[in-house]
Formats: structure tokens, C-alpha cells, sequence
């Protein structure tokens, strides 16, 4: 199959290493990466900070970058519950029925990354391997508005070498909410300080999730109380296989200040 | 001579409780320090969520009812007008007594007049959010009224000189030992040897309210639901103290939201068996009092009804906000909030916090209607995560509503600030294939800050130090992904490849 990547904003811009192992486990599941160069966003962030007209041409320039494309997957529940519930909607509103139209079209043919794998490809086993102890926190767009369910457990269970540990309120919102974490900085860091405390006491290497934003916010917090525990994205973890370079050593741009040092130095 | 059309009147401002005096984040930073009230909260709202999930799972057609609740809502407010006109009809054919408030001043002047015309100078209140939105004790009291809430939590909030923090346990940022204090302090005569053991907190509370009820001539309540078409009232409830309200005094006076009527009563079946699983995780509340009118020689027999608009028609008005006028107040989104959990209920300035005050207060006292800012906070205080949506018993999407009210606020602004200007440059970029490449790679030279450290400095300017205070941000990459994609790829494809967007 030809699937178009859509990398998101933030993965593209800030943490690039995610977009760079989807690609890869898609490639190695036998598919043809494209990566449309006009993309940039989704408008998730000018929705959500009530700036739905400005969000229009964002939606789309999205749209036209991805026209035309068989099936679109992204690393990020979050974005494409924004492609699903959001887009058309702003559009409409503005009064462009067109592009409104366009937009739920695409939206049909865009899909989360666990989705993919094991809706459309009907994977579970991507063949990974990752010796390490993970916990796995379902991020709240993933889990209430695309309703992944147990998707990325199921993958993350396949992956040999991996040591999978429960994480106690799992559903509670790490606090991020975009620009929630800046506006209500407070608040969204009360609850981050109970996230990380249950991350931490399930004493886990790494805490992982389908989104990037998610994480830099958990890893964030993470990486300012030196805890040691890292915040890896689920692409990562199935892009690694023994014959990976370091299969061991996940790349460390999302929890700057962990690291895991590989076996032989580099 | 021409008409303006002003718009429909929202609440109005220095009377009742949607208003705080600052906003959210700021009371919020000040509720996050009490380790006491985190504690109490964490504790409470844990233990009933554990409950409303286990009583809400043994229900099959939980979905199917949820449904119809959200359905019967619906239709309902798009014919209130009539279905309000019915209700009176019927309250008034069944001899009692209907008055149209249009705001809380105009609801607590009647109440008052209705008090003085029966001569007592103290009435026993029923649990009622209505009245503490209009500020009815308030109101009494300054006309020489007392007013004795008779509910156990309101009353611990009463005696405590304290408001409210949550719809249906008022006093859950108080644990036992404070609630031992405060009536220790305040009941006359109370024992000296109180504990906090709940049941002796009980007795030492309903030694104190007995007396009341037996001496009471007028009663004020609330109602959670009128049927339109016998004139029927409705109080759910727990501890009996509605009961003994509604049916000891001489004179009732019952004060209710115009949202909350139901046109028949086969669609009250639906909403008691949505209200209690949801509120107090109960499979039936203890008890449900239904009145019409008044029945000679039997309960009050005086009874009137002040129906209350107070910004109601205009959340109406609003196709997607009015949805916030289904709730039926069970509070179980206040009891998923992660915000909520953290913050308790005093930081929403409003007597309706939570997710669903963060909607509905905003709208009824109009965005701009909060002093200081609190009513155009509210709708940012949501991380958006959706709990509230999943558990709200008449599916009344919360999140979707939060995200407009953020929208209409910024649409209100009459001159763009800061935020603004940022945001609609960011959009022109994230619409310029090419000018976002531009941008990246401004953002890219964030990296230079860091002088190769992983992480950016802790002590960015404003706004990112909102974020760098205790999250570290990594240094940004020195090329994007799509920037290496197409470096790695383009001599590979250059020839075959389409240029997309630019």
C-alpha cells in the first residue's frame, strides 16, 4: 500500500526521530512511504485556543497537501482526532462547504498509527524488538475521541524483549491540553506531578504513548526531576528490531535529559 | 424610529453566585498549595467515581438510556416555551401558585415578599442550586429572614461561613475531622465529647435540624425535575430533610431553572434512573419526593412556584452552547475532572464548577459578564480531555462547547492582543508551504540558546517560561523531518515526484 506520512507539526519540528521510525516500520511492513512536502498542521492548536477562523486555511492547506492520498497515517492520536471531529466542522462554519466536504473525505482515509497497523494491515506483530521495561500511557484523544482501545497494548505485547508493566490511573490526563499547559501552568502541573508519580512507581524504563505532545509534556516533567525514566513514542518502540543500529538505545531528543547508553559506545 | 436589538439579558452582575472576583488560573494557583483540600478532593472524588462506574456497568441499555435522556432534553428546549406554559397551567389548575423571574434579583425580591406576606422571619431550605445561584439566602437575610439549609453538607457549609465547592456534596473539600470542628465551634449546646465519627456527626446535625423542621412555617426548595403535563414537581435526595421541607410547612416555595421541566411522565422514568447512578453512584436515591399543587389537609397549603430565567433564554439562544441547559446537575463530570480533582470546586468562582460550570456559568452570565476576567477563563480551564463527555448521563458533549466558547471569546475581542497577533501569523505560515519551512527553521535556531545542552534553559522568556518553570523543553533538531525526507529522497525521485501545495 502507498501511504502518505503526515508527520504533525510538532514531530516534524521539534522531534523528528518519530516521524523517521514510522516511516521506517511502514517501509519494513513491505509499504511505499510518500511524504507530501506541503504539510505542515492540522489547526488542532487554533481550534482548540478559539481561533477557528484563522484555522481554515490551515485545514486547507492540509487538505491539499494530502490530495490525492490513498491512506494518511500520523504518529499522533491527537491530530488525527482533529482531522476527524474538528476540521470539517471549521470549515463548515466558515461557510466553506467545499473544502468542509473535501476534509471529511480525507478525514475517512486518515488514520492513527495503531489504527492502521492493526485495523487496515491487521498487524499485531510488527516484528520489534525493544529489551526494555515499559509502561504505556493512552493519551486522552486516543483513548476518548478515536477510541483506540487496547491497540497499542496488543502491539506492544508482540514486541520481543519488551516487559510490559501496568500503569495505575492510566486514563487520568497528564495535563498537558496544549496550550492548557501555559495558560493554566498551575494546574496542568499538579497533574503532571501525579502522572509522572504513578509513571515512576511502576518503575519503568520507559513510559511510552501515541502522541508526541503527550510525552514531551510527561517526558518534560521527567527529564526536570532527573528522574531516569524516559518517554519513548510508540513508533519508536516498533521501529526497533535487533538488526536496528541500537536496538537498545532509543534516540533522546523527547526526554533530553535520560539517556541509555549503548552497549559497544557509538 | 428604529429598534436595536441588544440582545438577549444575561445574568446580572452583583447579585447571586456565577461570579468570581479573579480568574481561574489565579485562583487555582492558590487552591493547588492547600494540601488539605488536595487531599480531601483526591480521596472524595476517587471514591465516587469508583461507584458510579460499577452501578453505571450493570445497567445493559446504559447507552440506549443515555440516549433518550440526551433525546428528551433536546426536543424539550426547542418547544419550552409551551411545555413552561403547560407547567403552569397545571401548577396553577392544582392550586398552586406560578411567578415568572427573569433574573436573580427579580426571583429573590418575590421570594421575599412571599416570606414577609406569612409573617415568619425563618425558613428551612432543601438542597437547591437555583437558590444559591440567585444568592437567596443573602437576599433573606438582608430583609431580616434567616435561612436554615437543612441539607447535611450544605449545612456544614452554612455553619462553617463557607460557599459551596461541588453541585451535590457541597462540603467535599472538608474531611471528617474539619467537619467535627466546625460544628463543635458552631451548634448550640452541642456535645462536648463529639468525634468524627460520621454517625455521631450525624446525630449532633440532625438534633440541631429537628427542632428547625418542628417549628418551621415556610419552606424554600428547588426542584430536579417539573412534569409539564400534570404541573408535578420532583426533589431527589438523600437524608429525608427535603421530605420533612416539603411536607412540614404551612407555605412551600419552590425556585427552579426554566430548563428543568420534562414534558410527560414517561420521560421522568428515563431521567431517575439517569440521575442517581450517576450522582451519588446509587442504583435509586432514598428518596423522591413528587408534589402537584397543593392537597387539602395534607402538606403545605400554600404553594407557589418561581420559575427562573437569570441568562437561561439566552444560552438558548445559542445553538451549540444551549446543550449546557440539559444538565441535570449529578456533578459525575466534576468527579472525572482531572482539573476539577485538583483544584476544587471555589477556584470556578460559580456555584456550577467543574466541566459543566466552565460551560454553563460563562454563558449565563455572558463571556465578558465576570468581573476581572473569571467568566472568559473558564472556558480555558479544560485540558479538553474529554472524561466528562464520556460520563455525562444526557451525553451533552463538553469539551465541543468549551472549544466554542474559546472561540466566541476571541471573536468578541474587539482589538487583537499578543496572542492574537501570534496566532494569525502562525496560521499564515501553516498555510504557506514555503513560509513554514521559513518558520521551522527559525525555530530550528532555538538550538543556539541551549549551547548544545539537551534541554532549551529553564528561564525562557514569557510565555514559554509558563512551560520551562517545571517541564523541560528539548532543543530542537537541527533539520526537520520533512526537511531530511526530502534531502534523502530527492535524488532518488526528483524527476518522478509532483510538487504538492506550494
Amino acid at each position: 500500500m502507498k501511504v502518505a506520512l503526515f508527520a504533525t507539526c510538532l514531530v516534524d519540528t521539534i522531534v523528528p526521530q518519530v516521524a523517521h521510525a514510522t516511516a521506517a516500520l511502514l517501509e519494513r511492513l513491505g509499504h511505499e512511504v510518500v511524504v507530501p512536502p506541503g504539510q505542515s498542521c492540522c489547526g488542532q492548536m487554533h481550534v482548540n485556543t478559539g481561533y477557528r477562523r484563522e484555522a481554515v486555511p490551515i485545514v486547507a492547506n492540509h487538505v491539499r497537501a494530502f490530495a490525492g492520498a490513498e491512506a494518511v497515517v500520523a504518529p499522533s492520536g491527537s491530530c488525527v482526532a482533529s482531522i476527524h471531529h474538528q476540521q470539517a466542522m471549521v470549515a463548515r462554519r466558515a461557510g466553506e462547504h467545499g473544502l468542509a466536504d473535501e476534509a471529511e473525505a480525507l478525514a475517512g482515509r486518515t488514520y492513527e498509527l495503531s489504527q492502521f497497523l492493526v485495523d487496515v494491515l491487521g498487524v499485531t506483530d510488527v516484528g520489534a524488538y525493544y529489551p526494555h521495561r515499559v509502561t504505556y500511557h493512552p493519551t486522552c484523544h486516543s483513548l476518548r475521541l478515536l477510541r483506540v482501545g487496547d491497540r497499542p497494548l496488543q502491539l506492544l505485547r508482540a514486541v520481543r524483549g519488551l516487559e510490559l508493566v501496568e500503569l495505575p490511573g492510566a486514563e487520568s490526563c497528564c495535563g498537558f491540553g496544549g496550550t492548557f499547559a501555559v495558560k493554566n501552568a498551575d494546574t496542568s502541573t499538579a497533574m503532571l506531578t501525579d502522572k509522572m508519580a504513578n509513571v515512576l512507581s511502576t518503575h519503568a524504563e520507559i513510559c511510552t504513548a501515541g502522541d508526541a505532545s503527550c510525552l514531551m509534556h510527561i517526558g518534560g516533567g521527567l527529564s526536570r526531576l532527573r528522574s531516569g525514566t524516559r518517554t519513548v513514542h510508540l513508533a519508536e518502540i516498533l521501529a526497533s528490531t535487533e538488526q536496528s543500529t541500537h536496538p537498545a538505545t532509543p534516540t533522546d531528543a523527547v526526554t533530553p535529559h535520560q539517556s541509555t547508553t549503548p552497549a559497544i559506545p557509538r | 424610529m428604529t429598534a436595536v436589538f441588544l440582545g438577549i439579558p444575561t445574568a446580572p452582575a452583583g447579585v447571586g453566585n456565577l461570579r468570581g472576583d479573579r480568574p481561574f488560573p489565579d485562583a487555582a494557583r492558590d487552591a493547588l498549595r492547600d494540601g488539605q483540600l488536595r487531599a480531601n478532593l483526591g480521596h472524595a472524588t476517587t471514591t465516587i467515581r469508583g461507584k458510579r462506574a460499577g452501578v453505571v456497568a450493570e445497567v445493559p441499555d446504559w447507552a440506549e438510556l443515555r440516549e433518550a435522556g440526551r433525546a428528551i432534553k433536546a426536543a424539550t428546549m426547542a418547544r419550552l416555551d409551551e411545555h413552561l406554559e403547560e407547567l403552569e397551567r397545571q401548577v396553577t389548575a392544582r392550586g398552586g401558585t406560578v411567578h415568572w423571574a427573569r433574573d436573580a434579583a427579580e426571583a429573590n425580591r418575590i421570594v421575599t415578599e412571599l416570606v414577609q406576606a406569612t409573617g415568619a422571619d425563618e425558613v428551612v431550605k432543601v438542597k437547591s442550586m437555583a437558590t444559591q445561584e440567585i444568592g437567596l439566602n443573602e437576599a433573606l437575610e438582608a430583609a431580616g429572614i434567616a435561612a436554615l439549609e437543612t441539607d447535611l453538607a450544605e449545612l456544614i457549609v452554612q455553619l462553617g461561613d463557607d460557599k459551596p465547592s461541588h453541585i451535590l456534596v457541597p462540603a467535599i473539600h472538608k474531611n471528617r475531622a474539619e467537619i467535627r470542628e466546625i460544628f463543635a465551634c458552631t451548634i448550640p449546646g452541642v456535645d462536648p465529647e463529639l468525634t468524627d465519627d460520621p454517625r455521631r456527626l450525624a446525630m449532633a446535625a440532625r438534633e440541631h435540624l429537628r427542632e428547625r423542621f418542628l417549628r418551621a412555617r415556610v419552606a424554600v426548595s428547588g426542584a430536579n425535575f417539573a412534569v409539564a403535563e400534570t404541573g408535578t414537581l420532583a426533589v431527589v435526595e438523600s437524608e429525608g430533610n427535603g421530605r420533612m421541607c416539603l411536607t412540614l410547612p404551612q407555605t412551600l416555595i419552590t425556585v427552579m431553572g426554566i430548563e428543568k421541566l420534562v414534558p410527560t411522565w414517561r420521560d421522568l422514568e428515563v431521567f431517575l434512573q439517569l440521575l442517581p447512578r450517576s450522582s451519588t453512584g446509587e442504583r435509586m436515591n432514598p428518596y423522591t419526593s413528587l408534589w402537584a399543587g397543593v392537597t387539602p389537609g395534607d402538606g403545605p397549603q400554600e404553594f407557589h412556584l418561581v420559575l427562573l430565567d437569570n441568562g437561561r433564554t439566552a444560552v438558548l439562544a445559542d445553538e451549540v452552547g444551549r446543550e449546557a441547559l440539559h444538565c441535570i446537575r449529578c456533578s459525575a463530570c466534576l468527579n472525572v475532572c482531572p482539573v476539577y480533582e485538583r483544584t476544587g470546586g471555589h477556584a470556578y468562582g460559580s456555584v456550577y464548577p467543574g466541566p459543566i460550570g466552565a460551560v454553563l456559568s460563562p454563558q449565563l452570565t455572558g463571556l465578558s459578564g465576570g468581573t476581572a476576567g473569571n467568566s472568559a477563563s473558564l472556558p480555558f480551564a479544560s485540558t479538553l480531555c474529554g472524561a466528562c463527555y464520556d460520563v455525562c448521563p444526557v451525553a451533552i458533549d463538553i469539551p465541543s462547547i468549551l472549544v466554542h466558547l474559546r472561540a466566541e471569546h476571541v471573536e468578541a475581542q474587539e482589538r487583537p492582543g499578543a496572542e492574537a497577533l501570534a496566532f494569525r501569523g502562525l496560521a499564515r505560515a501553516m498555510s504557506h508551504p514555503r513560509l513554514w519551512r521559513l518558520a521551522q527553521r527559525a525555530a530550528g535556531l532555538g538550538r543556539f540558546l541551549a549551547r548544545g545542552r539537551p534541554t532549551l534553559p529553564a528561564a525562557l522568556p514569557p510565555p514559554a517560561s509558563a512551560w520551562t518553570r517545571t517541564r523541560d523543553l528539548p532543543t530542537p533538531p537541527r533539520e526537520t523531518f520533512t526537511q531530511a525526507w526530502a534531502r534523502e529522497h530527492s535524488r532518488a525521485s526528483s524527476r518522478a515526484r509532483p510538487e504538492h501545495g506550494a
